[in-house]
């Protein structure tokens, strides 16, 4: 069964018709990479998995989201509960204005963990996790705003991960970051799927055609194309796709 | 021609800043000279002296303690160090129970010998007169006449500037009805401009916001005796009902009608803080499970605290500097407050009550320009408190 099941999905802001008819199954454990040309609704997607786009007014959907089977936007979600499962890394790195620990420990805390000891303990493995350890361990009770751009995002990644979700969005994760950065944030991709289904909306084909095991290609509200990254790049069946990944558009 | 039009402009504005600059330090260096002129003021009534019997040791007395001596509030000499014996206080208007009107002269010319043989055969007595009238050669002493000290202004407890033969000027009751009525007033304004702030900024809809947010704005715009209108309509009434007061102007009407003046303020200055904390910060925040109250008290306040504060303190700068409403609700009674549910008095207050019957260049009229200065350093200190908060925001 798929991790993710999206079926017949339309979804509209106000009176802009955003997603057309857009179906697709994620597996478990697959990082699966959105692509596409600004306003393709390729964000939009990802921002329905886990009901973000609930905080904007005057939006519709139409269709079913499936996770593990289960419709999460039936009457009985619990929204809270389906985004600690689902987690999010966004464009820009948007720590809190607090201590890395307490950046890291905050989704735990949210969630009613008291118990000092375990945070402790949780902090550390996903920083570690995070590839972050090393570079803060002396410096957990500092402002995370003190980090640079790329340390910051991973952060992000670190503390999304700290709930222990199953699945993890990427808006444009490395978009802001400089390549050092990108490269180890791609790095840390490849390393967290082992653990995460991992859905990345990207600009960069490079860095699409470099994580991803499947590709989704979307243009004005539809999915073009969907497959495996590796056929998606080398032999993609629409023209549409062909014309975009080798910049003839977009 | 233009280059010559350019110059003329700037210039004009050059002058016109130079010249607001100076007017604004010469008011507050007249604020100052005007102020700093009470210490100078003698304790006892310019032109008047206090004579006492020669045998009588006491040459010193305090202000409170004139004052206590001539309202028969301290009547023996043990009690200021002298030996044990009867005050006897004297005024000028004494004198036609001492002495017939024959005595005294149709124009009162045989009055200053009269009175110096009265002090010269009283023990106890401690007369308020003209110094001129008494006669140089008299046998009698003086309570030495000095210059009002700083420790008797400032730590002063009585303000009574139009007691004879010596006023007091303690600003201690003033100074603590105004932070009394001010800190009860952001104690009361805190919760609900909060309140109101995290209502409109976090769940109420846009059409709300935009609907609201001009309606709070509108209250500062309200003139200050209005508000105190209804508080002495409304509140006071009220509170003698509630509590069982004999009067109901008291520190709380005072305190309840400045946080309904400071709420605008507080409102408009933290909701624009928590409105500023941005969307990523709270989408990170509910993307980890956190629900709408756990974002609120746990990413927006803190994030946008420095703001909050910022609305608290300038509120409080509104309520220490106001006048009208407070002189209308208070009750005016210049005692330190020891319930809020008593009268009480603050510095703009007084100032605006007294300085019409203060004659201009008298110690009476010094003291409230010194009261003005007091007040400009509170306020002085207020706003630097709200620079240095948003400064520490900014960085």
């Amino acid at each position: 069964m798929e991790k993710i099941l999206i079926r017949d999905v339309n979804f509209w802001y106000g009176d802009f018709h955003a997603l057309k008819n857009v179906s697709l199954g994620i597996e478990e454990r697959e990082v699966v990479a959105f692509i596409g040309p600004s306003g393709c609704g390729k964000s939009t997607l990802l921002r329905l998995l886990n009901r973000m786009n609930d905080l904007i007014p005057a939006t519709r959907l139409t269709g079913e989201i499936l996770l593990d089977g289960r419709d999460i936007y039936d009457r009985q979600e619990d929204v809270d509960r389906l985004r600690k499962e689902v987690g999010m890394v966004f464009q820009r790195p948007n720590p809190f204005p607090k201590s890395i620990f307490d950046n890291v420990a905050y989704g735990l805390r949210v969630n009613g963990i008291r118990d000092k000891e375990f945070i402790a303990h949780r902090v550390e493995e996903t920083l570690r996790g995070a590839a972050l350890w090393d570079e803060v361990k002396d410096k957990l009770k500092a402002s995370a705003f003190a980090l640079s751009g790329g340390q910051q995002q991973r952060l992000c990644i670190a503390r999304a991960m700290a709930v222990a979700p199953s699945v993890l969005l990427m808006d444009e994760p490395a978009s802001a970051l400089d390549p050092i950065s990108t490269a180890k944030i791609e790095e840390l991709i490849r390393e967290l799927r082992r653990e995460v289904t991992i859905v990345i909306v990207t600009h960069n084909m490079q860095q699409a055609a470099r994580v991803s095991d499947r590709t989704a290609f979307f243009y004005m509200g539809e999915m073009v194309e969907y497959g495996l990254t590796k056929l998606i790049f080398t032999d993609p069946l629409k023209e549409a796709t062909q014309n975009y990944i080798t910049g003839r558009f977009g | 021609m233009k280059k010559l039009l350019e110059k003329l402009v700037a210039s004009i504005f050059t002058v016109s800043g130079l010249l607001t600059s100076i007017v604004i330090l010469l008011i507050v260096g007249f604020l100052f000279s005007e102020g700093a002129g009470l210490f100078r003021n003698r304790i006892i009534d310019p032109g008047y002296v206090l004579a006492v019997n020669k045998s009588n040791p006491v040459r010193e007395l305090s202000p409170e303690q004139i004052k206590a001596i001539f309202d028969s509030d301290l009547v023996d000499w043990a009690e200021v160090g002298g030996d044990s014996g009867p005050i006897v206080p004297f005024r000028l208007e004494d004198a036609d129970r001492y002495f017939s009107e024959a005595q005294l002269g149709p124009n009162y010319e045989h009055a200053g010998r009269l009175i110096a043989e009265l002090i010269e055969r009283t023990p106890g007595i401690v007369a308020f007169v003209p110094g001129q009238m008494l006669p140089p050669d008299a046998e009698i002493a003086f309570i030495e006449d000095r210059t009002i000290s700083f420790s008797e202004i400032f730590a002063g407890k009585e303000w009574f500037p139009t007691a004879t033969p010596s006023p007091l000027f303690g600003i201690v009751p003033l100074v603590t009805g105004t932070l009394w009525v001010s800190f009860f007033a952001i104690l009361f304004a805190f919760p609900f401009g909060i309140g109101v702030s995290v209502y409109l900024s976090e769940i109420a809809s846009e059409r709300t916001r935009q609907l609201l947010r001009p309606v709070i704005e509108l209250l500062n715009g309200i003139p200050s005796v209005v508000y105190g209108f209804f508080g002495l309509v409304v509140i006071v009434p009220l509170l003698q009902r509630v509590f069982g007061l004999p009067v109901g102007e008291s520190g709380l009407a005072g305190s309840i009608v400045l946080a309904i003046m400071a709420l605008p303020t507080i409102i408009a200055v933290a909701e624009d803080a928590m409105h500023n904390c941005p969307r990523a910060m709270r989408e990170a925040s509910l993307a980890l499970g956190a629900t709408q109250w756990q974002t609120i008290y746990r990413v927006v306040i803190p994030y946008s605290i420095s703001g909050i504060a910022s609305g608290v303190v300038l509120g409080i700068g509104r309520a220490v500097g106001e006048t009208m409403a407070v002189l209308m609700v208070t009750g005016n009674a210049a005692v330190i407050p020891t319930s809020i549910l008593e009268p009480l008095r603050t510095i703009p207050a007084t100032i605006a009550a007294e300085l019409g019957e203060a004659p201009a260049g008298g110690a009476h009229y010094e003291s409230l320009f010194l009261l003005g200065i007091v007040l400009f350093f509170i306020t002085l200190a207020i706003n630097l408190g709200v620079e240095a908060i948003s400064s520490k925001s900014r960085s």
